[in-house]
């Protein structure tokens, strides 16, 4: 039987990956394996990859209370199941390491971004404080308010309002593009590109931003566009 | 008896959050229901001055948590409103010397003797933060109309969310409305479209507030004043009273008249 609790150093801090079994069983050994480190551990960032369990939000809450009482923190919760990816996320908590640390890291993140990389839905409203971070695209049903950031490899296409900071192609890809309901971000990336959003006049309409001979543009969305 | 516990954040300090917890309170105590505020800003707490109570400490709510008295010894009851009692926070300690567990135990404990229990939880969104949300059965989250409250408001209430204590209840506190009517202030409808979540209560700007306060009265108790007439209403609303939001513009005097005759 393979141990409950692995160790692994990683470049983010420590990797934690748990084996089979319950999540209560799982969680013991984890905190006691904690406690036996202790001393040796204090201070290191997290990750921990549950495989399969689905956990709720008071779950993770309760993981990263204990991980926070043990004087570390929880960056990070891998897990094969979308729910319990979505609740960590709701948390704060990253979904993938990589992009563990809390600073973007471009350049490298550079060497790893393709176009059209794996993407990811939000289905809710990410409010202030909330920042999404993918490798690929990102998808949000719901409004970005200020405060809120979105970091992506690829496009991000907001079905709402967006009034967060984005970043798309964060890699340096420029053909990225933002959509997004209404957009007027408190400041918009793509690529290398930083620009604001002009105060807009009348009524909000859909719009797409790209970057056009060096700068980066935002038009109203049309149907009718050849290229995407 | 089982106590409803409401607990009253905001992200940002200094828009209101102790005064509407005093004020909430005191006017549900004056409805005849038997209250007790908790102040949970430990180490810098003030809930006690805004009822006019600090001289009457002996224990504190650290002194519960920590066994070296029992809950009713450290409850202070108001003079006035015989049915409002006051938990105070450690002056001389920090929040770590409380924690969620333990705010879950001590409002289980007070649950039966009481119908509501608020919370005055302290700025920002660490551990005190946490404390005062754990118990909670309602949220309200307090904010000014200005940017800087708004955005901490909206972050607060993404906590709120993530930690499946919402929806969240908003109180608008400070509303100018004559700055929101030449645009120079947010307006109730701009910060509803940002925060989406319930509005509780609307409270205009009211120099009474900060006299009262001052002299430890909650502004409830002066029937004069509109932020405590707002107050009342927002008790009301709580206790599931459906109560109109009032006018916050001032009509009285002759120009209010007109104002009003030339409106309808």
């Amino acid at each position: 039987m393979q141990p409950k609790v692995k160790i692994k150093g990683i470049r983010e801090g420590l990797l934690i990956i748990l084996g089979d079994g319950t999540w209560v069983e799982l969680l013991e050994a984890l905190l006691e394996h904690l406690d036996d480190q202790g001393e040796f551990l204090k201070g290191a960032h997290i990750a921990v990859d549950v495989g399969k369990c689905v956990l709720d939000a008071q779950d993770l809450l309760d993981l990263r209370n204990e991980i926070s009482n043990r004087q570390l923190e929880l960056r990070a919760v891998l897990s094969v199941s979308p729910v319990t990816e979505h609740n960590a996320q709701s948390l704060g908590l990253a979904i993938q390491i990589g992009i563990l640390s809390s600073e973007i890291e471009l350049p490298t993140l550079g060497t790893t971004l393709q176009e059209g990389g794996e993407a990811i839905l939000v289905r809710r409203t990410l409010r202030s404080g909330y920042s999404i971070k993918n490798a690929g695209h990102v998808i949000i049903i719901g409004d970005v308010n200020p405060g809120a950031e979105i970091m992506a490899g690829g496009d991000v296409l907001v079905w709402g309002k967006l009034r967060g900071v984005v970043h798309a192609g964060a890699g340096g890809n420029e053909n990225a593009v933002v959509c997004a309901l209404d957009l007027s971000p408190t400041q918009l990336r793509i690529a290398g590109l930083i620009s604001l959003t002009p105060k807009r006049r009348g009524k909000p309409s859909p719009e797409m931003a790209h970057i056009k001979e060096g700068q980066v543009v935002a038009e109203p969305w049309d149907p009718k566009r050849e290229r995407i | 008896m089982t106590a409803k516990v409401i607990t009253v954040t905001s992200g940002k300090g200094g828009v209101g959050k102790t005064t509407a917890t005093a004020n909430l309170s005191a006017a549900m105590a004056d409805s005849g229901k038997k209250v007790v505020c908790i102040d949970a800003d430990i180490g810098l707490r003030n809930l006690d001055v805004a009822l006019g109570l600090e001289n009457r400490i002996v224990y504190d709510l650290v002194d519960v948590v920590e066994g070296r008295c029992r809950i009713r010894q450290a409850m202070i009851r108001d003079k006035r409103l015989p049915e409002l009692f006051l938990i105070p926070a450690a002056q001389t300690r920090d929040k770590s010397a409380v924690s969620p567990s333990d705010m879950i135990k001590l409002c289980d404990e007070l649950r039966a003797d009481f119908d509501w229990i608020f919370i005055d939880s302290p700025a920002g969104i660490e551990r005190g933060f946490r404390n005062s949300v754990a118990p909670a059965d309602h949220i309200i989250v307090i904010t000014n109309p200005e940017v800087a409250a708004v955005r901490d408001a909206d972050r607060i209430i993404g906590l709120i969310e993530a930690e499946e204590k919402g929806p969240a209840l908003l109180i608008i506190n400070r509303i100018k409305p004559g700055m929101v009517r030449r645009g120079e202030m947010l307006s109730v409808e701009d910060i509803l479209e940002l925060l989406a979540v319930e509005l509780i209560g609307m409270v205009p700007d009211d120099e009474t507030v900060m006299i009262n306060t001052n002299r430890g009265i909650p502004v409830i108790l002066d029937g004069k004043s509109k932020a405590g007439q707002a107050f009342r209403n927002v008790a009301l609303r709580l206790s599931g009273t459906q109560v109109p939001f009032m006018e916050l513009e001032d009509q009285r005097g002759f120009i209010g008249r007109l104002k009003r005759i030339i409106r309808n």
